[in-house]
């Protein structure tokens, strides 16, 4: 098995937590700027949001309205039978918006299925994202084009591989440095998306033992949205989801999921804690899916009007529009061309994702292994057979 | 002007047919791109359907509480180029989506949909799919164009056909009745006959609204018939599995049809909805022609028993009401009561100009009496918990409100709605109240949190012309009032006998919370209201 890279012991991961979180089981949560537009302040924290340049907090804003717009887009094309489904993110913007933009292009993220916006902040061209939905294929896009893997459908199964990921470039980090490159060679860190629902597999604890065992570069990024589906959170777990870092022996950070500068500020700090060799986060968002599971779910069935809206009362944009104004950062020109933004998008969707095209299936044997390889050119050479022997013309039929 | 079809989508995931519940828009609306077209419900869920053209509603192509199939048509739209080019790029982005149709948006002929059932092959269908062709619909439809109301292929069994060697299946194959492969059990005179008149009703009324895509017409094209006439021939003995869809089969287990027994007219003999319906229909014209309800004793024993399953609010009954009766001890108290002041005041409600257009009954004097009754004895508008503190201490919680429940017969069965914070209301506002529940009870349209939080209920079993009787406690609280009928009866008054209008009050109480002074002193006091109204002016 050649040498095993054992974890350092020691316990500065508690530390870390202690530091941040607290000494009691903490209900703590992280929040910057509240539901009411107004910036408050935190012990750490506060120093990260004060590094933001406006042209970045406007940036947040912009965003987060595109990826609703396109949230809404999206499922108004699935109700037109262009989608087979679609998996809505409103309400979750600022947990996507703001840790998408706290990455940096050398770290490696891993969504869920839901991770549109965090799409967007690296750069993924969204109407490729609709191919996956339009049932055309099973990724679409190139994973490696912007360190953005493919949208996992198997639950938590990612955080698996946001870990082994991250051991990975442990291990290029070491070897950058054994042939002599400089201390922050290849310094990068992982970031993987799951839910609270998520939270809940077999996987996600195996990932963390694994991490912390490790001390990997991965930031655990839970978006709490309340809603494993239909199961509440509440039932999903007796203690606030950041507290279950501590037994596995590094930091939990409970934020406001809803507030774009507090998580864009957690984010930093796990990213830099990560990439500096100091092992694991858990950042738990604490956020709400305004809308539906997916299309074919019917929230009305499990939870109440009343409860759907104190959450639309604190709303991620809402608030920040609301700061953006008060100090003077954006006005209504700004707001306007925000919309028409959003609208040029919509309509830049609905046209790409009604002449999107079935890849050719040849293609599925490009992407088998690396290189050439035999059984792959017999297989294929078979299936050029088989095809053959049908009447008609194949293109129609891939439509 | 090109008019375009919107084709019913698969809004959840596999889902084949929804109900049009409501239209939005109407023949002549102008609708933009993502406006709500109308509402439907599935299996799964109420949603809205956005408009995917922009134009002028040219026909609903199908009524407001019909059920299709995914893929069948439901509305057309007419564009207008001239208006649709001018107002693209000033109105936010729908619009300017709007013109997909110079864009990548297939020439609008009508696409075949890409389902595995076409839908009404009669109507509108491009001629070539008269024969064979309908089996392999790519080669009738436009080039490599969108697909049209696409959701998941569910059921894409369309496949081109090998070159020669298979071809003499592919083609000629026929398949020997529609009906063979289906009826596992061979079928009966009787049901054959029923099979006849399937075939002529469903021929006849859809017509106009192409409902189901699965008319004879298209069970007769030999759709797909390579695979499924040979194979479906040689396993036809050993699996007698009848293919419906998931709903057809729920809707068959409702009615408690054996879908064996159903003659088929889908493709593939499949049995489709209305097949059904129309066996539920020939079903019912036997039962009505059936004699009595009593079934003679040379019928085996065990058919003259029917069974029916205990479950939803028959089964949410049973449960409370056992909970109820072997928790808390009751105790039942009875009072007759001279309530002739009472019905002289409903008149005079009921003639008041303030009370105009709303229903005033002597249940509105009796709930407000109640209400009053309730806060001079506190303890009957109570509940006893258990294990309150958690170590196994009970505890009695008086509330200092009033959400007063009211028992009501409902096409679902018995529910007790209530009304919240009854206490602060007005007589006026309460007979609102009390009319608005019964109504929304009438129609079945009473809401889970409408029955949660009860304090004290209210029984009016005079209403069925009953006297009185024992009702037993709504679980959670410790009081309940029935009230009985009210009629003319002799009375003695000052000596004399005359005729008044009675009525006898009853009420339960749960004796660990409730005890006999207390129950009786709560039920003075009602009877004392319905006797002098006047008294409520205290």
């Amino acid at each position: 098995m050649g040498s095993t890279q054992l974890p350092a012991p020691g316990l500065e991961g508690m530390q870390a937590d202690r530091q941040i979180v607290g000494d009691e089981p903490s209900t703590e949560m992280v929040q910057l700027l509240g539901p009411d537009g107004k910036l408050g302040a935190d012990p750490v924290f506060s120093d990260y949001a004060k590094r933001l340049e406006p042209e970045q907090l406007r940036g947040f804003y912009a965003d987060m309205a595109k990826i609703r717009r396109f949230d809404q887009e999206a499922t108004a094309l699935q109700r037109q039978g262009e989608l087979a489904l679609w998996v809505p993110l409103t309400g979750q913007e600022a947990a996507q918006i703001g840790s998408g933009r706290a990455t940096q292009p050398q770290d490696y993220i891993f969504p869920t299925y839901r991770e549109h916006g965090v799409a967007l902040t690296r750069n993924v061209d969204l109407a490729e994202l609709l191919r996956q939905f339009r049932g055309i294929t099973n990724g679409g896009w190139d994973p490696n084009e912007n360190n953005f893997h493919l949208y996992t459908l198997v639950l938590a199964a990612q955080t698996l591989h946001a870990v082994g990921y991250a051991m990975g470039i442990q291990r290029d980090q070491k070897a950058a440095q054994d042939q002599g490159g400089s201390k922050d060679a290849g310094k990068a860190a992982v970031v993987a998306y799951f839910g609270d629902g998520a939270s809940s597999e077999g996987d996600v604890h195996e990932s963390m033992v694994f991490a912390s065992s490790y001390k990997a570069p991965v930031v655990f990024f839970c978006q709490n949205n309340h809603y494993a589906i239909s199961v509440p959170s509440s039932v999903q777990t007796r203690v606030p989801l950041a507290n279950r870092a501590k037994g596995y022996g590094f930091p939990g950070i409970r934020v406001d999921g809803n507030d774009v500068i507090a998580v864009h500020a957690v984010t930093e700090w796990a990213l830099e804690h990560a990439r500096e060799g100091n092992g694991p986060v858990l950042i738990e968002a604490y956020t709400y899916r305004v809308g539906a599971h997916t299309t074919a779910d019917d929230p009305t069935k499990y939870r109440l009007k009343e409860e759907e809206t104190s959450w639309r009362d604190k709303d991620p944009l809402e608030r920040l529009e609301t700061y953006l104004r008060a100090e003077g950062l954006a006005d209504d020109d700004f707001f306007a061309k925000v919309k028409a933004d959003g609208d040029e998008l919509a309509s830049y969707i609905r046209r790409t994702t009604l002449e999107l095209k079935a890849p050719e299936i040849r293609a599925s044997f490009e992407n088998v292994y690396a290189e050439a390889h035999p059984l792959v050119a017999e297989e294929l050479a078979w299936f050029e057979e088989y095809s053959a022997g049908f009447e008609g013309d194949e293109e129609e039929e891939a439509n | 002007m090109t008019v375009k079809k919107f084709n019913l989508p698969d809004v959840g995931e596999g889902l084949t047919e929804a109900e049009i519940v409501s239209w939005k828009v109407k023949p002549g609306d102008t609708v933009g791109i993502n406006d709500v077209l109308c509402e439907i419900e599935t299996a799964k869920s109420l949603v809205e359907l956005p408009s995917p053209f922009a134009g002028t509603v040219a026909e609903l192509l199908v009524e407001e509480g019909l059920t299709v199939e995914v893929g069948t048509p439901i509305i057309s739209v007419a564009d207008q180029p001239g208006e649709v080019g001018a107002s693209a790029p000033t109105p936010p982005a729908p619009a300017k989506a709007a013109p997909p149709a110079e864009g990548g948006a297939a020439p609008d002929q009508n696409l075949p949909p890409m389902y595995g059932v076409l839908s009404d092959g009669g109507a509108q269908a491009p001629s070539a799919e008269a024969s064979g062709a309908a089996s392999s619909a790519p080669e009738a439809g436009a080039p490599a164009g969108p697909l049209v109301g696409s959701g998941p292929k569910a059921d894409a069994v369309k496949r081109r056909p090998r070159k020669a060697s298979a071809s003499g299946a592919s083609t000629a194959a026929t398949r020997p009745t529609p009906d063979a492969p289906v009826v596992r059990s061979a079928p009966s005179a009787p049901v054959q006959q029923a099979a006849n008149q399937t075939a002529a009703t469903t021929a006849q009324p859809p017509a106009a609204f192409q409902v189901q895509a699965s008319q004879p017409a298209a069970a007769a094209a030999p759709n797909g018939a390579p695979g499924v006439a040979g194979i479906g021939g040689a396993i036809s003995g050993i699996v007698s599995r009848v293919l419906a869809k998931p709903p057809v089969r729920k809707f068959a287990r409702d009615l408690g049809i054996d879908l064996a027994d159903v003659v088929a007219t889908g493709a593939h003999g499949e049995v489709t909805r209305e097949d059904l319906v129309s066996y539920q229909a020939q079903r019912e014209a036997e039962v009505d022609r059936a004699d009595t309800f009593w079934t003679p004793a040379r019928k085996p024993q065990d058919q003259r028993i029917e069974r029916i399953p205990v479950k939803g609010v028959r089964k949410a009954t049973a449960k409370a009401m056992v909970d109820s009766a072997f928790t808390a001890p009751h105790v039942s108290i009875f009072v007759d009561v001279d309530a002739s002041r009472t019905m002289e005041f409903v008149k005079r409600l009921k003639a008041s100009r303030d009370f105009e257009g709303i229903k005033v009954s002597p249940l509105l004097i009796l709930a407000k009496a109640v209400i009053w009754a309730a806060a001079r004895n506190p303890s009957v508008n109570a509940s006893w918990v258990e294990n309150a503190d958690g170590k196994g201490g009970a505890e009695i919680q008086v509330k200092h409100f009033m959400n007063l429940g009211i028992a009501a017969a409902t096409p679902r069965g018995l529910m007790v709605p209530n009304i919240k914070e009854a206490q602060d209301l007005s007589l006026k506002e309460l007979a609102l109240a009390l009319n608005e529940l019964a109504t929304r009870a009438r129609a079945g349209k009473t809401q889970p949190a409408e029955m949660q939080g009860g304090t004290l209920t209210i029984t009016n079993i005079g209403a069925l012309g009953i006297d009185t009787g024992t009702p037993i406690i709504n679980p959670g609280e410790v009081a309940i009032v029935a009230f009985g009928t009210i009629k003319q009866k002799p009375w003695v008054l000052d000596g004399e006998v005359i005729p008044r209008w009675i009525t006898t009050l009853g009420g339960s109480f749960d004796h660990r919370v409730v005890d006999g002074d207390l129950s009786a002193r709560f039920m003075a006091d009602v009877a004392a209201i319905l006797e002098e109204p006047a008294l409520l002016l205290d």
